[in-house]
């Protein structure tokens, strides 16, 4: 047994092969509480299968995912979004058909079982808490808009306020920037600096200006491995991180 | 009610006008019996309307529950018909005539409970979804679905009609359950009856139609057109999506199972031809004309097409099959959302310029004949 310790997530020997293949092979990182943490590292590195990982999507072959004490390798995806994990897919994954109020609704945190969600009232708590959420990211008056409307940026904010609804300890966002205009990005970057107050993050993202703007510390993937960690200036000044990701 | 906005009502109230006044005011008792029948398919398309249409999953087997429930109440009005004295011709007095022609001396364990009509009654909504649990169980909780789902429920619904074949002591074989006379007492082959019982079809079928809109509009009728979107969105927004597939469709099975006992009331009898992969996919039909996303579209399309199933097939025998494959590769091609997508795209617009006290409660966007929308701006 490890000891227990103050860490919000701890990943230990975690490994998922693929017919053989080892997307990630014996992987471990831990994550403060209120730490942001910045994933990086070249295409096919299994950034992205580390989040799979965590969040229940893919089941790992061997290892351990610790989060607040609970064993997440061996819950399934809705209770881990329960214990408080939430994860923004990379392109924008949200309910086309629905309006941004119905959207941000259906991620509010009550009613999630069958019947509770039959007996569901849309009381004054849910619809506060919706505005509140749709404000913080720039949506507030396009509450009764269809998703499916809204420009590719505008879609990235709402599935962001999906999350911030959800309230969830550990906020995982895969390239939340990519595929933005300028300005877009400028105003995620403000909107993301807010949000991760008071909770954990976990950042994928290529873009290193925006990196620099938020990361505490930096992990740098590769071939499944982790192949450097800590400050910015400490990763960047790496070696074999220049060889394989930042010197292209 | 805030499941029901002004129009909503108006139209169920339209609806109801049609199926509680006009129609029987209109009608002789065999056409008005032949309506009545055809609205029985009509419990099977709201069904489909919330299973298929909102979220996403296509069930080809839909008359295997509409059989059940079909069974179960021809079970119950044969063993009425079977008294002692009505069969002391047998050698087995007091047993369905098809079981002593097939040497069954006793009536099987799974026949008793159909001699008491409280538990018959709670048997055709239950014996269907119970099924409905049960495959939904074992497909949605492995993630079975799409094409998947719709083969397994079409192989469901051919091994169902297998066994009620084979099973010719238990089940009557291939000409099924026939020869029912009452119902506790009542006797349900005459016209008053034949025009009671379309009454209560009628307005059991209003009543499903309301509760079905009510899951619609509630929390859960938006999960399900969510989970017909983004199935892993909901996942990771902390529901269990297999819960929600499989209570719709237990919900579907039920709606289904009213609508084959209602079936059987009203004909006379129940046989394997309404549970094959034939009626089954008839049934997908009706729906998809009516509209797979309006649950009164679903109504007008299982009346339509039956309705023209009957003037057809009494005109040309031979052309049916031909016209209605012919009417749903026409509707899947030109009109995708039926007839209730032809009413949202041109007569809507017209309706609500010549109404707008209609428009104000229904939201600004395009509306639906019953569209899945939101009451948020009421508050």
């Amino acid at each position: 047994m490890a000891p227990e310790t103050d860490y919000l997530l701890a990943v230990e020997g975690l490994t998922v092969s693929f017919d053989g293949f080892r997307a990630v092979d014996d992987l471990s990182f831990y994550l403060d509480r209120n730490e942001i943490r910045v994933v990086i590292g070249p295409n096919g590195a299994g950034k992205t299968t580390v989040l799979d990982l965590i969040c229940g999507r893919t089941k790992a072959t061997a290892g351990s995912i610790k989060f607040d004490g609970a064993e997440l390798t061996r819950m399934r995806e809705h209770e881990i979004v329960r214990a408080g994990v939430g994860r923004k897919f990379q392109t924008p994954s949200i309910y086309e058909d629905l309006t941004v109020f119905e959207n941000l609704e259906i991620s509010f945190p009550r009613g999630r079982s069958v019947f509770g969600a039959l007996a569901f009232r849309r009381d004054s708590e849910v619809s506060d808490r919706v505005e509140e959420v749709a404000r913080s990211v720039f949506l507030h008056d396009q509450l009764d808009r269809s998703a499916g409307t809204l420009s590719h940026g505008q879609k990235q904010w709402l599935e962001i306020g999906m999350l911030l609804i959800q309230n969830p300890a550990l906020l995982m966002l895969d390239e939340p920037v990519a595929g933005m205009s300028v300005s877009e990005r400028v105003k995620t970057a403000e909107l993301l600096r807010r949000v991760i107050q008071h909770r954990s993050v976990l950042v994928i993202e290529h873009d290193m200006g925006f990196v620099e703007s938020i990361a505490d510390k930096v992990t740098v993937l590769h071939q499944g491995r982790v192949i450097s960690e800590g400050s910015i200036a400490h990763v960047k000044a790496d070696r074999k991180v220049v060889e394989v990701y930042l010197g292209h | 009610m805030t499941f029901l906005n002004r129009k909503d009502a108006l139209f169920i109230l339209l609806l109801a006008a049609l199926l509680l006044v006009l129609l029987p005011m209109v009608l002789e008792p065999f056409r008005l019996n032949l309506v009545g029948k055809y609205l029985t398919y009509g419990f099977v398309a709201l069904g489909l309307v919330l299973c298929w249409g909102d979220a996403g999953i296509l069930s080809l087997g839909q008359g295997v529950f509409f059989g059940l429930g079909g069974y179960c109440m021809s079970m119950y009005l044969k063993l009425e018909a079977s008294t002692p004295e009505a069969t002391k011709i047998q050698s087995t007095p007091g047993i369905p005539d098809f079981m002593d022609w097939n040497q069954i001396t006793e009536l099987p364990l799974f026949w008793q409970p159909f001699h008491s009509l409280p538990l018959t009654l709670i048997a055709i909504p239950l014996v269907p979804s119970l099924l409905a649990l049960g495959i939904g169980f074992a497909m949605f909780k492995r993630r079975v679905g799409g094409t998947y789902f719709a083969i397994i429920t079409q192989a469901i619904a051919a091994i169902l009609t297998i066994l009620i074949i084979g099973q010719q002591g238990y089940t009557g074989g291939v000409n099924g359950i026939t020869d029912l006379r009452t119902l506790n007492g009542w006797d349900v082959r005459s016209d008053h009856a034949h025009n009671v019982l379309y009454f209560i079809n009628a307005g059991l079928l209003l009543g499903c139609l309301l509760l079905a809109q009510y899951v619609r509009r509630s929390k859960l009728g938006r999960i399900l057109v969510a989970m017909r979107d983004k199935e892993d969105r909901v996942r990771f927004s902390g529901y269990g999506v297999a819960d929600f597939k499989i209570f719709v469709f237990c919900f579907a099975a039920a709606l289904a199972g009213i609508g084959g006992a209602m079936f059987t009331l009203q004909v006379g009898f129940m046989s394997p031809s309404f549970v094959g992969i034939v009626p089954s996919i008839e049934m997908v039909i009706y729906c998809a004309v009516g509209g797979r996303t309006s649950l009164l579209g679903a109504v007008y399309g299982a009346l339509a097409v039956n309705w023209a199933r009957t003037s057809l097939s009494e005109a040309f025998p031979e052309l049916w099959l031909l016209a209605l494959d012919s009417l749903f590769i026409l509707v899947v091609v030109a009109f995708p959302d039926g007839l209730a997508g032809v009413y949202r795209r041109y007569l809507d617009p017209v309706l609500d310029r010549l109404l707008p006290s209609l428009r104000r409660s229904s939201l600004a966007h395009p509306s639906a004949v019953l569209p899945v929308e939101p009451v948020v701006s009421a508050e």
